[in-house]
């Protein structure tokens, strides 16, 4: 039988302990629009669901020098506040972009941001995949139009979040609680490939949540834009997306941010197309430059090549829309 | 020859009116099979092959039956114990829950031997695949259609264009799965079906069950959606019957959306080689194509080449492919999205070739009296002078540009009974075994009559869906209301025959010199002598009046026409291609609502797209499985895919009720091609028009 234990947690600092051991068997419930789909697929049989909706500390944004997102704010809070709008305008636009209104509505930024993979292999009951505890990706061989085309081996996902691209791009890190109390992780650390880690997709421990995020202040002259690419609009996962926030000063670059979703197992950042920004002024030359440096190393699977271009392209697009903005 | 009055004299029938199911709908009061819940039901599942290919040698259902809350399970719900496909039936069991049954299906333990497979079109047509049937080729003996002589047609072309098209499977996505609640009450059995077709589902599990006929009832009053996947019956509802007989329970069985891709049908694939030939004169001299298409386990893949153009010499060369995958069944105009697909652009291409207007390259080469019109109106919506003369000539990524393809369908009416009851109060009953598959049948039911009898629709109540009503056929291939409307209407002639009998009785006169005016009767030249519908009625006194009819030709025809013009724009650095308008001339003879006509013109349209730009159904070939078998992966268009829509009802309304269902979705893929082309330069001969095929094409280009 399939059953399992309900808690509502009312207190951040239980968390630890109630998550404690393996993380499938304990798992934690905020907004639930993954995990439902996981349970009812029966892709993890948990032991205990721990709900921590009720946990007042991990709701809402503070607005002073940065911002402070808790891990329990919706995506559509953020999509529709104010200040994210105007001053970190990559945020607001990658969280609009999100799935549909009302999973908008449901999802969580820490939800987001811990969310597991879309692969059909992955998702697929019938398939016992490396993800899984299997003996191989099935991408390989199989159908990979939608796989990885940086940084994958053994296993081939995507990372589907689209806030995670902006927040790397926006510098952001995330506060976590553990065991032995809170910490900062950089986000740029927080993601990791499969060939460190294969079950998992972030360094998180399992008994270890999202506290909240924390954004700095952008810098002066600082402009950012979030650009996915969806085949249906309506509802979709981002076939790739580009995150990009650059500080553009005195007609040039001093320093750039772009991270890539959808085409590799964590969110993907390219220092190379970025130093074809740095201390340069934003035109059709270095954008080309820049675009075609963020896709060098793509290393495409049979059905994905396609995604190699589509990225430049998007990478393209991005920077010229900050160029006129 | 039965005549329908003129338009204008028309009270409902031409004009726009709501459903008379609309208020449940909307309110949540419409039961469809899906929400019936009677007391005591039971949940009932499949299970399914996980295998493309597969000997069942055992299946030990003991630990199935131990779990508490299982009522009934079956091991030999499978023909011949061996699965061709992953998804087909195994095992079935019956729980009181939904989460009981998920883990009893966990239980059952089934031993397999698994065999080779071949699960792709590709791979089933190699030399030396695995053979799906022991017995039978792959790929099926020619079937041949010609006319003429086509080495004389080609001979006198000036021109000769060759292209090879593909097209992939399409699987049904009706919002309501296929399902049934099976209820018995001593040897009776009431099974409430998802279906187009309650009198077919009553034959086909009597059949199954070797059951008497009448002791069957099918009832389906409300369906969400079917799109012909629904017209026969499923082995699913003959399972539901007997785990209710072993439970002593309703059982209801609806298959989940997974089941539901893989064992209810698709629409197969298609390769088709094809080669034209035409004169500097732009008259079409010869066609030839040869064909290849997978219909799963099943048969009927066929494209139905050539279409819509007149072409005096050609021959058609059609293979089906057999595949480990589910059976095709009809889909929206078997055969015709695919013919039109690629008839509509080497026609284009011929067009070009010539140096002529698309526009008036079909005008030439299409006898089809309606579609003369209909090609010009369409061109004339959406502006088609205005189009970009020089395919992918717009400046900037985002490129703009506009095509056509044509429309066509068959079948008309054909058999269907009714019957009308009057009762004294004034109030009428209409009952027909026909069913509303979500277009509107209930509500021309009901307005059909109340046009004859003079009345308003809330004096008629419209009884459908319930194989207890006078026998309708399944309702597929556009069949429906040309059969069901022209019942009706009879019926309610026959009704004011008797009506006027009743009437001459008490007036003590002939029937032949009664008149009526709408719902008065008057003896002729005497018009004191003048019943009013109520006063009429109550002369039955305490005996309803019963009357019954039948389908009667002259009243509907068959052939239907039609056209589609779009406006695309693509993103020439993302390779997505959004429809921008869609301009869709359906041919429409008498319309019997135009709310529901425009409509299921709309529906159609925006079918065409989704099977234009986003369906395919994937299959793994190394694992046999079906990886998108879910609405995340399996894209079908959503709203913000849905362009600004323009219908346009050529309606000729003495030619009859005409099927139009199926018209609209054939045209519009071919059409989203052509502008695709005129837009880009770019042609794609495949489909879907995914943004991979779209990029890669354009790289290949420059």
């Amino acid at each position: 039988m399939f059953n399992f234990e309900y808690l509502t947690a009312t207190a951040l600092e239980d968390l630890p302990k109630l998550l404690e051991g393996n993380r499938d068997e304990n798992v934690l419930l905020a907004g639930g629009t993954d995990l439902l789909d996981r349970l009812k697929e029966r892709l993890i049989r948990p032991k205990r669901v721990v709900n921590i909706k009720a946990i007042a500390e991990l709701q809402g944004i503070r607005n002073g020098d940065g911002l402070q997102i808790g891990a329990l704010t919706t995506i559509a809070e953020i999509a529709a506040h104010a200040d994210i709008r105007k001053k970190y305008p990559v945020l607001a636009q990658a969280a609009g972009s999100i799935a549909t209104p009302q999973l908008r509505n449901m999802g969580t930024i820490g939800g987001n941001l811990t969310q597991r993979p879309r692969c059909w292999y992955f998702r697929g009951r019938e398939y016992r995949c490396l993800k899984k505890g299997g003996g191989r990706c099935y991408a390989v061989e199989g159908l990979n139009k939608y796989h990885a085309i940086f940084g994958g081996g053994p296993c081939h996902i995507v990372h589907p979040s689209d806030s995670a691209p902006a927040l790397i791009a926006l510098g952001a890190s995330v506060e976590v609680l553990g065991a032995s109390g809170s910490k900062q992780i950089p986000l740029t650390d927080f993601f990791v490939l499969p060939k460190q880690k294969l079950r998992a997709e972030t360094v998180l421990e399992p008994n270890q949540v999202i506290t909240q995020i924390i954004i700095p202040a952008p810098k002066p002259g600082t402009r950012s834009t979030y650009l996915k690419f969806r085949e249906k609009q309506s509802l979709d996962f981002a076939i790739s997306s580009v995150a990009a926030a650059l500080q553009v000063q005195e007609g040039r670059v001093q320093g750039a941010r772009i991270v890539l979703g959808g085409v590799a197992p964590i969110p993907w950042r390219v220092p190379a197309a970025e130093k074809e920004l740095e201390g340069r002024p934003l035109n059709a030359e270095t954008i080309a430059k820049a675009a075609a440096a963020a896709v060098a190393n793509a290393e495409p699977m049979r059905e994905n090549g396609f995604k190699v271009i589509l990225t430049r392209n998007l990478v393209q697009r991005a920077l010229e829309n900050l160029m006129k903005e | 020859m039965a005549k329908w009055k003129p338009l204008e004299r028309m009270d409902f029938l031409g004009k726009a009116y709501p459903r008379v199911e609309g208020p449940d709908k909307v309110s949540g009061r419409a039961k469809y099979t899906q929400d019936q819940a009677p007391a005591g039901m039971l949940y009932g599942a499949i299970l399914t092959s996980p295998h493309a290919a597969a000997k069942i040698i055992r299946i030990d259902d003991s630990k199935v039956r131990q779990l508490s809350g299982v009522k009934a399970a079956l091991t030999d719900v499978h023909p011949t114990g061996t699965v061709r496909y992953a998804g087909e039936e195994v095992a079935a069991v019956a729980a009181t829950t939904p989460e009981i049954l998920a883990d009893a299906l966990e239980l059952f333990e089934v031993q397999y031997e698994t065999l080779p497979f071949a699960v792709d079109i590709e791979t089933a047509m190699k030399e030396g695949a695995p053979r799906v049937f022991a017995d039978k080729a792959n790929i099926s003996d020619a079937r041949v259609e010609e006319e003429g002589d086509l080495e004389a047609g080609f001979a006198k072309a000036d021109v000769v264009v060759e292209s090879e098209f593909r097209t992939q499977v399409q699987v049904h996505t009706p919002l309501e799965a296929h399902g049934s609640l099976a209820m018995w009450n001593g040897e009776e059995l009431t099974i409430w079906d998802s279906t187009q077709a309650v009198h077919g589902v009553r034959e086909g599990v009597a059949n199954a069950l070797e059951m008497p006929i009448n002791k069957v009832r099918v009832i389906c009053q409300h369906m969400g959606g079917g799109f012909g996947s629904k017209l026969q019956p499923g082995r699913y509802s003959a399972i539901a019957a007997r785990l209710a007989k072993q439970a002593g329970a309703p059982v209801k069985l609806m298959l989940d959306r997974k089941t539901e891709f893989l064992g209810v049908g698709n629409r197969p694939n298609s390769i088709q080689k094809l080669k034209l030939g035409a004169g500097r004169d732009g008259r079409v001299t010869a066609f030839s194509a040869i064909t290849y298409g997978t219909a799963g386990i099943g048969t009927n893949a066929g494209v139905r080449l050539p279409i819509v153009y007149d072409i005096p010499n050609y021959r058609h060369e059609h293979y089906d492919v057999f595949t480990n995958a589910g059976a095709a069944r009809p889909f929206r105009a078997p055969g015709c999205p695919q013919a039109v697909f690629s008839m509509d652009q080497i026609m284009d291409e011929m067009a070009e070739k010539l140096g002529m207007d698309p526009l008036e390259f079909r005008l030439k080469n299409d006898a089809n009296p309606a579609r003369q019109q209909e090609w010009r109106i369409g061109a004339e919506k959406i502006g088609w002078a205005k189009r970009n003369p020089k395919p992918g000539s717009d400046p900037g990524p985002l490129k703009r540009g506009m095509g056509m393809a044509a429309s066509i369908w068959w079948p008309g009416g054909r058999g269907t009974q009714a019957m009308i009851t009057v009762y004294p109060d004034g109030m009428v009953e209409v009952r027909c075994g026909t069913q509303d598959l979500g277009t509107g049948t209930r509500t021309y039911v009901a307005s059909v009559a109340a046009e004859e009898l003079g009345l308003e629709m809330a004096q008629v109540r419209a009884l459908i869906g319930d194989s207890d009503y006078p026998k309708s056929g399944a309702s597929g291939g556009s069949t429906t209301a040309p059969s069901v409307a022209p019942a009706i209407k009879n019926t309610a002639e026959k009704t004011r025959e008797a009506l006027a009998e009743i009437a001459a009785k008490h007036f003590g006169v002939s029937p032949a010199q009664m008149e009526w005016q709408k719902s008065t009767i008057t003896v002729k030249n005497s018009p004191a002598k003048k019943l009013g519908w109520k006063e009429l009625c109550s002369l039955l006194d305490t005996e309803p009046l019963e009357v019954r009819g039948e389908w009667v030709e002259g009243l509907s025809s068959a052939g239907v026409a039609g056209c589609q013009f779009v406006e695309v724009a693509v993103d020439t650095l993302t390779g997505r291609i959004a429809v921008e308008k869609v301009v869709a001339v359906a041919d429409c003879g008498l319309v019997l609502n135009r709310l529901t006509t425009e409509s299921q013109i709309n529906g159609g349209v925006i079918q065409g797209i989704s099977y234009a730009l986003f369906e395919d159904r994937l299959m793994d070939p190394h694992t046999g499985t079906m990886v998108n078998s879910d609405l995340e992966n399996y894209k079908i268009s959503g709203s913000i895919e849905t362009p600004e829509i323009e219908v346009i009802i050529y309606d000729e309304w003495e030619r009859g009720v005409i099927g139009v269902g199926e018209p609209p979705t054939i045209p519009t893929a071919g059409a989203i091609a052509n502008a695709v082309y005129n837009a880009t330069g770019v042609r794609l001969r495949e489909i879907p028009m995914t943004p991979d095929r779209v990029l890669l094409a354009l790289a290949k280009k420059s």
